[in-house]
């Protein structure tokens, strides 16, 4: 197992010369030993090229790649001791799952004696100990990748285990209980584990550690609780959460928020921050966007132009100034009518502010120090 | 436009894709096929659009018989799963297409309706592409803008966004949404998930193993499902189902629970029905929570796995009562095999008969 550690840029041109000629752009990275991390983001996002360059299949057009301190940029998947499970099972049909098991054991030149009792410990944990002895041939699709995911954990000496989105074969219905696997398997094996995923519920649920990704930037890395509380960049709060987080343009004037016409005052330490940075964009989730009386503290007035009852939740819409905010309401509460003039909380400990360049500059203070008015 | 299908079913060898059916589609309003794969949704599509014709059973437009009409002889526009273009064509000349099969237009208008239509889908700037040079969201708007251009009395979109990137899906969602708003077509939408069909709203026909369970304004179908496949297709995360027994004054589920149900004009008194037999108990993942209000009943568990989306976060629990599966807003954590008390409010609960239909269903403070 190992320690990695990036500092590397790469690009499929041989002459980059912008950002968008960029598949990453330059960035430093560390990943854990025996820690669960996971790649999220949109196709494109260069989530793929950064899992290639820490396997060894890609080598980065500038910068390193550490394993314990040593640098391995040069090195094959091999030499890095990587192991990878894909988005298709790769099995060999005509061995047993035992054999399939075993075989990454067994190319290694393990002694038997260990290879029996890692394999049926590994077989045990995903629950195939029935069926050691069955060809891999006739087996369902999902049991067909378990065997491929026991193959990349099957080692105790790899200084990774890589996955590419190794769930996209699996029935919905099944998904939650290979997460649970996966989940358990990390906590007994302590393996580093890395997950490339587009699935916010894969890579929140799976990894300790989350890098979010858009155009060959790394934009936050960090536990579902701060990319949904604290979302370091907008696109964060836009990516994670349905739907993702209101974002209103706003600006600062003489200790006081400017937001769709409306003046809200600002606890101290918010009007400190904010009064650097001028012209600025307010941020908050659907989640925290509230109902409020008429002029209440921290609220705008609004237009309601849809309401969708989503079954456990009113998915409000509402026009604010130039803007469309959207609230998930409590279901047991009256929704408003399209039309109706509301008033919308938008100030609390849930809110965020970003600058020019999309980067979070504060963060709510706690309601009890929330002196507002419109 | 009025499609009906009458005694409609469809056989495949020995293979019943569609049972005998009678269907009056809703008029200028979006109808979901809301149904898991296999369960005979684009058989019931292409049977709406003439690609294929039923082995049993009338289909009629507007009162006339089209039953063997061919889809050449209809005017319905199509967007399936895969996104399918003209290859050698630039998206601009893509969904000119019908525009000029139809012969109607002259070049100006032409060009107009393209522009229009290449605007409200925010694929203007790459009018002069080839469809390969365009992302999967792109490639796809293309094919929605095609078929909007037709203008077709009838639409039928496939799972049109099942390839796409999850956030990809809710932008497109939403523009298909406005865009079904006007009216001017009748719109049938099929896809495996319920909360797509929530938010498209509409009507909502829910199909499981050829059979359309039921049919109604989506908000009542989620709300008041008939039986408990209605339940289960149209929940996700499914619904949770309890065994339990009617005793006095409630029902009784297994690990010692009661729960007491109120019987009210919209929940008819359990007694007199079942009499000692045996009904399920069902509980949406969103009515568990962790903390208690007055009257709550309390079920006891262990944490199996905590599944977080962001906005929620689905905990798996093995519950006394059986498996549960609460959905908690926000992220949460909790470590695996942990204990939990999950919280239940009584009035919130389903009860289904012997036979799997729906006896009560929960109250809706919030319902209009």
């Amino acid at each position: 197992m190992a320690r990695i550690e990036l500092d590397l840029a790469h690009s499929y041109l041989p002459d980059p010369k912008q950002d968008s000629d960029y598949a990453l752009l330059p960035l430093q990275m560390s990943f854990t030993d025996g820690g669960a991390y996971a790649l999220l983001g949109p196709s494109g996002c260069g989530k793929t090229t950064l899992l290639n360059i820490i396997s060894g299949l890609v080598r980065p057009s500038r910068g390193a790649v550490l394993f314990n301190g040593v640098d391995v940029t040069a090195r094959s998947p091999q030499e890095r001791n990587i192991a990878q499970v894909f988005q298709f099972p790769v099995v060999y049909d005509t061995m047993t799952v035992a054999d399939n098991l075993a075989f990454p054991l067994r190319n290694r030149g393990v002694p038997p004696e260990r290879i029996k009792a890692r394999v049926g410990r590994i077989a045990e944990m995903l629950e195939l100990s029935g069926q050691l002895n069955q060809r891999a041939a006739g087996l369902a699709a999902d049991a067909k990748q378990k065997i491929s995911l026991g193959r990349g954990l099957v080692r105790e000496d790899v200084s990774a285990v890589l996955f590419d989105e190794p769930l996209t074969v699996i029935d919905p219905h099944l998904k939650w209980q290979l997460r649970r696997k996966l989940k358990q398997i990390h906590h007994e094996l302590k393996l580093t584990l890395i997950y490339v995923t587009h699935d916010q519920i894969e890579a929140l649920t799976f990894a300790e550690q989350v890098v979010v990704m858009t155009r060959g930037r790394a934009v936050q890395i960090g536990t579902a609780a701060e990319l949904f509380e604290r979302p370091r960049h907008m696109f964060v709060g836009h990516f994670i959460g349905s739907p993702g987080m209101n974002f209103l343009p706003a600006r600062w004037r003489d200790g006081m928020l400017e937001v769709t016409g409306h003046t809200l005052r600002l606890a101290p330490a918010l009007s400190e921050a904010l009064r650097a940075a001028g012209e600025f964009t307010l941020g908050v989730r659907p989640e925290y966007v509230t109902l409020a009386d008429e002029r209440a503290e921290g609220a705008l007035v609004a237009e309601v132009t849809q309401v969708q009852d989503v079954g456990t939740y009113w998915l409000l819409t509402a026009r604010a100034g130039e803007t469309l905010l959207r609230a998930r309401l409590n279901p047991a509460s009256i929704a408003p009518q399209v039309g109706e003039q509301v008033w919308l909380g938008v100030l609390g400990p849930h809110t965020c502010f970003y600058d020019r360049d999309q980067q979070l500059i504060a963060a709510g203070p706690e309601p009890q120090a929330l002196r507002v008015s419109a | 436009m009025r499609l009906t299908l009458e005694g409609v079913a469809k056989r495949v060898g020995a293979a019943t894709h569609l049972y005998p059916l009678d269907f009056a589609l809703q008029p200028h309003a979006v109808t979901v096929l809301l149904g898991a794969t296999q369960a005979g949704k684009t058989t019931l599509m292409r049977l709406m659009a003439g690609l294929d014709a039923p082995s049993q059973g009338r289909v009629r437009v507007d009162g006339e018989d089209v039953t063997g009409r061919s889809v050449r002889e209809r005017n319905v526009a199509m967007v399936y799963q895969q996104f399918i273009n003209y290859p050698s064509m630039r998206v601009f000349d893509n969904i000119a297409s019908p525009l000029k099969l139809r012969g109607d237009l002259d070049r100006a208008a032409l060009d107009r309706r393209v522009r229009e239509l290449a605007v409200k889908l925010h694929i203007e700037p790459f009018l002069d592409r080839l469809p390969a040079e365009l992302s999967g969201g792109q490639q796809q708007r293309v094919a929605l803008a095609r078929a909007l251009a037709k203008q077709a009395p009838l639409m039928l979109l496939d799972e049109p966004l099942v390839n796409l990137d999850y956030k990809l899906r809710e932008e497109l969602r939403e523009e298909l949404s406005a865009l079904f708003a006007s009216g001017d077509s009748t719109v049938v939408y099929a896809t495996t998930e319920p909360t797509e069909a929530l938010l498209l709203g509409g009507y909502t026909a829910v199909l499981d193993a050829g059979e359309v369970l039921q049919y109604g304004p989506t908000a009542e179908v989620f709300h008041r499902p008939h039986s408990i496949r209605v339940a289960r297709a149209f929940s996700d995360p499914p619904i949770n189902l309890l065994k339990g027994r009617v005793a006095e004054s409630g029902i009784q589920l297994a690990g010692e629970v009661r729960l007491a149900v109120r019987a009210s004009a919209d929940a008819p008194a359990l007694e007199g029905d079942t009499p000692e037999a045996g009904v399920t108990v069902g509980v949406r993942a969103s009515a568990l929570r962790v903390r208690p209000r007055s009257g709550d009943v309390a079920l006891t568990g262990r944490v199996e796995l905590a599944e977080i989306s962001g906005s929620d976060t689905f905990v798996h629990v093995a519950a006394a009562v059986g498996p549960l599966v609460a959905q908690l807003t926000g992220v949460h954590y909790f470590e695996l095999g942990a204990a939990i008390t999950l919280y239940l409010d009584p009035s919130q609960i389903y009860v289904f008969d012997a036979r799997g239909d729906l006896l009560v269903a929960p109250q809706r403070p919030g319902a209009r």
